[in-house]
């Protein structure tokens, strides 16, 4: 005689709590995984179903980089904490001048979060995922109790390999250097505030959140050994950004207000909510410095593609023995361009 | 952006400066003190001092609502939020502020305190009627520009009759501060600030109009110009003072017409009145106690005073001794004169409050034009 065959009855997705048998460890942990996670990051390293993703690589200069995601709300026009995740971890990888290869995820849940929304987020990370050709190869899911943490925690990690000659670092920007910021920046602060109930304003503007490695090879291939530095201003801004490169590289900047691409929508944002555009974060943007004879062939590269068609050149790297990040205003005066003291916006990435 | 981009119009600018420039006499010294925080920071971050001559100078003046909050009142604060029962609703930008013996909101925050930050007094009287157990104060801070908020918060307290919303009131009034500025008579020579004209307060005139600055105009033979807070205001304020100045007059102009009417916003003073009355004194940083500077809840709206309701009862409290705020509110002395300015004090380790609020003198210095120091300082030593 057969033993009885335990069919497990599919998750309620649609009315579903996440409870705290879900991180125990048992059926109900691996069903979670099973139907939310590998449905929807589905690759063949993941379902392996071991502990660790097995793979092979090629030999060369490889790059990894880790990222917290806490942002809040969890859903904002034009992504959510689940796209952030996979792109700002994409992006910390191909800053490197890298080609990114695969992905882990972490994910830390807190007790009573609604299923739907979980897969949802899952769903939204596992499509960011396939369209960078990044896959997520590896995971791990922590439930908490309610009230330790709020809503979803996601950590990512990421490896990339990076092209041979390529060397990029914050340390190597050079006085006479050239600075491009490659498009507009401030909107994935405003899209996200905009949905805190308590500032009460509303925008068409979408979070810029994307995964910029596509552009970053365009730019390694025009631009080759010119190509001193990337990095995305992310919290911070593009102040602080300028700022750390600037105390790397014991170097100044001038940079040109009215070269600094700002879309309306954020300008008024900032001066309703008494912000800096430039002290705010963005999630799909880079900062370039290169050697000043490759600048209009960057441009022109950065131009062509879909994220970089705003790229500016916005001032030059300059010898400061104080490493100030100055700015010459639109208005005619000059600025120093500061770090931002103290928590501006929290939980904005 | 509509009605911001003209007030920022470079060339505009330019040719505004190129005015001032030919028509300041260049026999003498023009000093004017902006009155507010507002001007600072526009003066600071568009970088305003590079487009006058060398022979306009602008010194900063105590408009700054977080710098001339005494230090006592931030230990007030701080006691209200170590209430066990206490939710204690505040601006951002008091949260940095120096205590006594190196307390914060912000550490009493982490130290287990339910502090909030807020964008509106009408969030605090929301959060108390979210959270009927909790006793929710508002931190009211400010001139004449936020008291009407703050009114109209405990006029929606009461309507709501709400039992667990208070206000923490430290609402001071602009022409007394201006009034201690100028009526140095009795001080010695070296406490003396000697200003030509006062770019006035913009947001706080849209209230108070521009009458009450006429009487303090005659009396101390100060010029003043009611200008708005976008650069280009400023720098047109500034042409209206040299002119006044050219002409040997001490009258009250207003440059910020669009938003300011002579006898002010009528219904927001009058909400002031229904709910505030004067305090016959008031501490200031820097001004010391200054009479009827400041208000205070009337009777009939007692129940949503914390002060009664927690019995506040004032301590005493100190400044740091080498720190010069009290000097620089007063526009006695500039940020880069304080020995403590970008050595000890800085925006991420405030000594004083003027380098917390981005409004306040040194952290706008510090932010936005300290390069200029070093220009200076390299003049100086080529001159050695």
């Amino acid at each position: 005689m057969n033993a009885p065959r335990l069919r497990a009855r599919k998750l309620d997705i649609r009315g579903g709590l996440v409870d705290l048998s879900h991180g125990a460890g048992g059926r109900a942990s691996a069903q979670l995984i099973d139907e939310i996670f590998r449905e929807a990051f589905d690759n063949p390293f993941l379902n392996q179903g071991n502990d660790q993703a097995a793979f092979d690589v090629a030999a060369g200069r490889m790059v990894m980089s880790t990222d917290g995601y806490v942002i809040w709300p969890l859903f904002f026009p034009g992504g959510d904490i689940g796209s952030l995740a996979v792109h700002g971890t994409i992006n910390d990888v191909a800053m490197a001048g890298a080609k990114p290869l695969h992905l882990a995820a972490s994910y830390i849940i807190e007790e009573g979060f609604p299923l739907v929304d979980l897969q949802r987020i899952a769903v939204s990370m596992g499509r960011a995922a396939s369209e960078a050709g990044v896959a997520i190869i590896t995971g791990d899911t922590k439930v908490v109790e309610r009230g330790k943490a709020d809503g979803v925690f996601i950590s990512t990690t990421g490896i990339g390999i990076v092209p041979p000659g390529i060397e990029l670092s914050g340390d190597r920007a050079r006085r006479g250097d050239c600075v491009i910021l490659s498009g507009s920046i401030g909107d994935h602060v405003v899209a996200v505030m905009s949905k805190r109930s308590n500032l009460g304003f509303e925008t068409e503007l979408l979070s810029d959140s994307a995964a910029l490695h596509g552009l970053v090879a365009d730019m390694v291939r025009a631009a080759g050994p010119s190509l001193r530095l990337l990095r995305d201003p992310t919290r911070g801004g593009l102040a602080a950004t300028l700022n750390e490169i600037a105390q790397q590289s014991r170097c100044g900047f001038l940079i040109e207000e009215s070269k600094i691409p700002v879309r309306p929508e954020v300008v008024a944002a900032c001066e309703l909510l008494g912000l800096d555009p430039l002290n705010v974060a963005n999630e799909g943007k880079l900062v370039a410095v290169a050697d000043p004879s490759a600048a209009d062939a960057l441009l022109a590269a950065m131009r062509s593609h879909p994220l970089g068609r705003e790229a500016a050149v916005i001032g030059e790297v300059t010898a400061d023995d104080h490493r100030f990040v100055q700015m010459t205003t639109s208005f005619g005066g000059g600025r120093i361009v500061d770090w931002l003291a103290g928590e501006q916006l929290p939980r904005i990435c | 952006m509509k009605y911001i981009d003209e007030y920022r119009d470079g060339a505009l600018a330019r040719s505004i400066a190129a005015t001032i420039a030919r028509e300041a006499s260049p026999d003498r010294h023009y000093k004017f003190m902006e009155f507010c925080g507002g001007h600072t920071h526009a003066i600071s971050r568009y970088g305003i001092e590079d487009l006058l001559p060398s022979n306009v100078e602008m010194v900063h003046g105590p408009g700054c609502p977080v710098c001339v909050l005494p230090i006592g009142r931030i230990d007030d604060a701080i006691r209200l939020a170590m209430r066990s029962e206490v939710t204690l609703c505040t601006y951002a930008d008091l949260m940095r502020v120096p205590a006594s013996g190196g307390a914060s909101l912000m550490k009493a925050k982490a130290a287990g305190a339910d502090i909030r930050m807020i964008y509106s007094p009408m969030d605090a009287v929301l959060i108390a009627e979210a959270e009927s157990a909790r006793q929710v104060v508002f931190f009211a801070i400010g001139f004449e520009t936020t008291t009407p908020s703050t009114a109209l918060a405990i006029g929606l307290a009461r309507r709501k009759q709400l039992s667990n919303f208070s206000v923490f009131c430290n609402h001071v009034l602009t022409p007394p501060a201006i009034r201690a500025i100028l009526d140095t008579a009795n001080l010695p020579e070296v406490e003396r600030v000697l200003v030509d004209g006062f770019v006035g307060p913009a947001h706080v005139s849209t209230v108070i109009g521009t009458t009450p600055y006429v009487a303090l105009a005659a009396e101390f033979e100060k010029p003043v110009v009611v200008a708005g807070f976008e650069p280009l205001d400023v720098v047109q304020a500034i042409l209206m003072l040299v002119r006044q100045v050219n002409q040997g007059r001490s009258d009250v102009e207003n440059q910020y017409i669009r938003a300011v009417a002579p006898e002010g916003n009528l219904i927001a003073q009058a909400e002031i009145a229904e709910i505030f009355e004067l305090r016959e004194m008031f501490e200031w940083r820097g001004l010391g106690e200054l009479p009827m500077s400041a208000l205070r809840l009337r009777e009939a709206h007692a129940q949503f005073d914390a002060e009664r309701r927690f019995d506040v009862v004032p301590v005493p409290a100190a400044d740091n001794p080498a720190c010069e705020c009290g000097d620089v509110l007063r526009g006695l002395k500039k940020p880069a004169d304080c020995k403590l300015f970008g050595t000890v004090c800085s925006p991420e380790t405030p000594m004083g409050s003027c380098m917390v609020s981005p409004e306040g003198a040194c952290a706008a210095h510090w932010t936005y034009g300290r390069f200029r120091d070093r220009a200076k300082a390299s003049i100086v030593q080529a001159a050695a």
